[in-house]
């Protein structure tokens, strides 16, 4: 079985992230990067089914050139090719239009039959490609996994968001995304990291995935980002000593604010 | 006027505050008309509801299979209805279930998504507000649909009566191959606090807090503020209190009229959970504590003498 993980390199949550003055788009330049967390999750999902049977696991990634970094983490863990799409065409791209790069894309590497995500990155936030991924392809869509089992053809989720929990079962081919809990990712041994080095990277332009510029990117977006501003400081208010009057002073203070 | 459609957040038969934010929102597009998917005569019980804050029609797509697939009932009616109607916008909650019902119906539909909206004007132009607050964005579509996902809590719920006639939608039978089975369907259960991205007012716990037990000094107070309880990461990691709870960067993102943050020192990836909240209080020990920088009112000080101080205070004034 193929399977193809999705990953995503994003700005560590410790840095300062910021947007672009030029194009109004994320400032990924400006803030240290990282393989996002989610996605170990997701690679490591992979390598079980891979361990526990027969499965080709390829990495699929779209941006710009330091995303190769991200992309040695995940074969260092043991996926063992992977796929890069980088052009600069595609900065800028939104939501509906990354899904369909996506598509693309993973129309490179034959007879796929699942699709793993994390559920939600930390920068973009959206927590819907899955979903999105699955429509284009026409493709079931099994999101925010606790726990995943893929036999006879089927794959089945428990399925865990704020909203409650239930079963998911469908058919094969399928995208599934994976949620925080369902595993710990392994790291990466140095025996992995050294076989990382030779493993294939398939180098991929949007021209290689049958796509033109203005279909993609700032271009083919469905959505225009016309302003950004950065929230004013929120100065802090009043800082007060507690002399045993403090909860007093804190009610005090909300009736002047007409809160109680 | 064009018709704005307004998928319906309803549990049990009860419509969830955010669907009349989101009613209120949609009259600055045009007429609202609300979306109701669900089993069989849930509509029913839904209608009076919507009329009364504005829905001037309500589409009915009830069947059993409603709760029977994930996400696809609802952007199967979605995109039937945004076929016939051509609507400025569709508007959907932007929870988990919500969002992947936004981003499938983009791709349908091939129409701009607008996610996580906290404000919309009249020419469609819509505000969010990312990273954790430390941005906002202007954005529109470009398409002649929008899909917009709405964060609960934004603005002012309006009640205005709209006639809420009732019509229904036929939708095409579900297919199997392109669609996830649900089996098992448990919603989590909340008790009887306001949900957290839901509630006016919320009491957040930290590190401070010191253990599970302690964690009751931070629900007395919410209950005497009917507010929802909320917890920091480290609150969570540390077993003090459950992870559906957590506020922050990978937990979830409020925006109350009050949040009171008793022994969490304000971390860069809590902040990013909370600090578009209107008016934010903090209690913490050490006087150096970041949460100090937005806090409105801080008191530097020992949670477990100050937070039961303030419940009897605050049970002095509702009483």
């Amino acid at each position: 079985m193929n399977i193809v993980v999705l990953i995503k390199q994003v700005p560590d949550t410790w840095s300062e992230r910021t947007l672009s003055d030029a194009d109004k788009t994320l400032d990924r330049a400006s803030s240290d990067a990282v393989l996002d967390e989610i996605n170990e999750r997701a690679v490591e999902e992979a390598l079980k089914i891979k361990e526990s049977g027969d499965a080709e696991v390829t990495v699929l990634t779209v941006g710009p050139d330091r995303a190769t970094d991200a992309i040695r983490k995940a074969l260092s863990m043991g996926a063992d090719k992977a796929v890069h799409v980088n052009d600069e065409a595609i900065h800028g791209s939104d939501a509906v239009t990354t899904a369909k790069i996506l598509a693309k894309a993973i129309g490179t590497v034959d007879d796929v039959q699942l699709v793993l995500a994390g559920n939600e990155a930390t920068d973009g936030r959206s927590g819907a490609m899955a979903g999105m991924l699955g429509e284009v392809l026409g493709w079931p869509s099994l999101t925010h996994a606790n726990e995943l089992t893929v036999e006879n053809g089927t794959a089945s989720i428990k399925r865990e968001t704020d909203e409650g929990t239930c079963d998911v079962t469908a058919s094969l081919p399928a995208v599934v995304s994976v949620g925080e809990k369902i595993n710990e990712p392994r790291y990466p041994s140095f025996k992995g990291i050294m076989a990382a080095k030779k493993k294939p990277v398939n180098a991929l332009g949007i021209a290689d995935l049958g796509l033109s510029a203005d279909e993609v990117g700032l271009a083919g977006s469905l959505v225009q980002v016309d302003s950004f501003a950065p929230r004013p400081p929120k100065s802090g208010g009043q800082k007060v000593e507690d002399e045993g009057d403090g909860g007093a002073k804190i009610a005090e203070f909300l009736v002047g604010q007409k809160l109680i | 006027m064009a018709e704005v459609l307004v998928l319906v957040d309803h549990v049990d038969g009860e419509i969830k505050k955010n669907t009349y934010e989101m009613l209120t929102a949609a009259r600055r597009l045009g007429e609202p008309s609300a979306v109701v998917v669900g089993t069989p005569g849930t509509a029913a019980k839904l209608a009076e509801g919507l009329a009364a804050h504005g829905a001037e029609k309500v589409y009915v797509a009830e069947s059993d299979d409603a709760v029977n697939y994930l996400s696809t009932p609802q952007v199967d009616a979605l995109a039937t209805l945004v076929e016939r109607v051509s609507p400025p916008a569709v508007l959907v909650p932007a929870g988990a279930d919500g969002r992947e019902v936004a981003g499938r119906l983009a791709v349908r539909t091939n129409s701009g998504w607008l996610n996580d909206l906290v404000e919309v004007d009249g020419q469609r132009e819509g505000t969010h507000s990312i990273f954790g607050g430390a941005f906002t964005v202007q954005s529109r579509a470009t398409t002649d649909t929008a899909v917009i996902s709405w964060r609960s809590g934004s603005i002012e719920i309006e009640e205005q009566a709209g006639a809420g006639t009732q019509e229904t939608v036929e939708v095409p039978a579900i297919d199997e191959a392109k669609s996830g089975k649900v089996s098992n369907r448990q919603p989590i259960v909340g008790g009887d606090r306001p949900e957290l991205t839901e509630a006016n007012v919320v009491v957040a716990g930290g590190r401070g807090v010191g253990s599970a037990e302690n964690f009751d000094v931070v629900e007395t107070l919410a209950d005497s503020l009917h507010a929802a309880v909320g917890a920091s990461r480290a609150a969570v990691d540390s077993g003090y209190y459950p992870n559906q709870f957590q506020v922050g960067q990978t937990g979830k993102t409020v925006s109350p009229q009050l949040y009171i943050a008793l022994g969490i020192s304000g971390a860069i990836q809590h902040r990013a959970g909370m600090q578009t909240s209107k008016t934010i209080v903090a209690v913490n020990k050490d006087p150096e504590a970041p949460i100090f920088e937005i806090a409105d009112f801080g008191v530097v000080g020992d949670l477990f003498s100050i937070s039961p101080q303030l419940t009897e205070e605050v049970k002095k004034r509702s009483s």
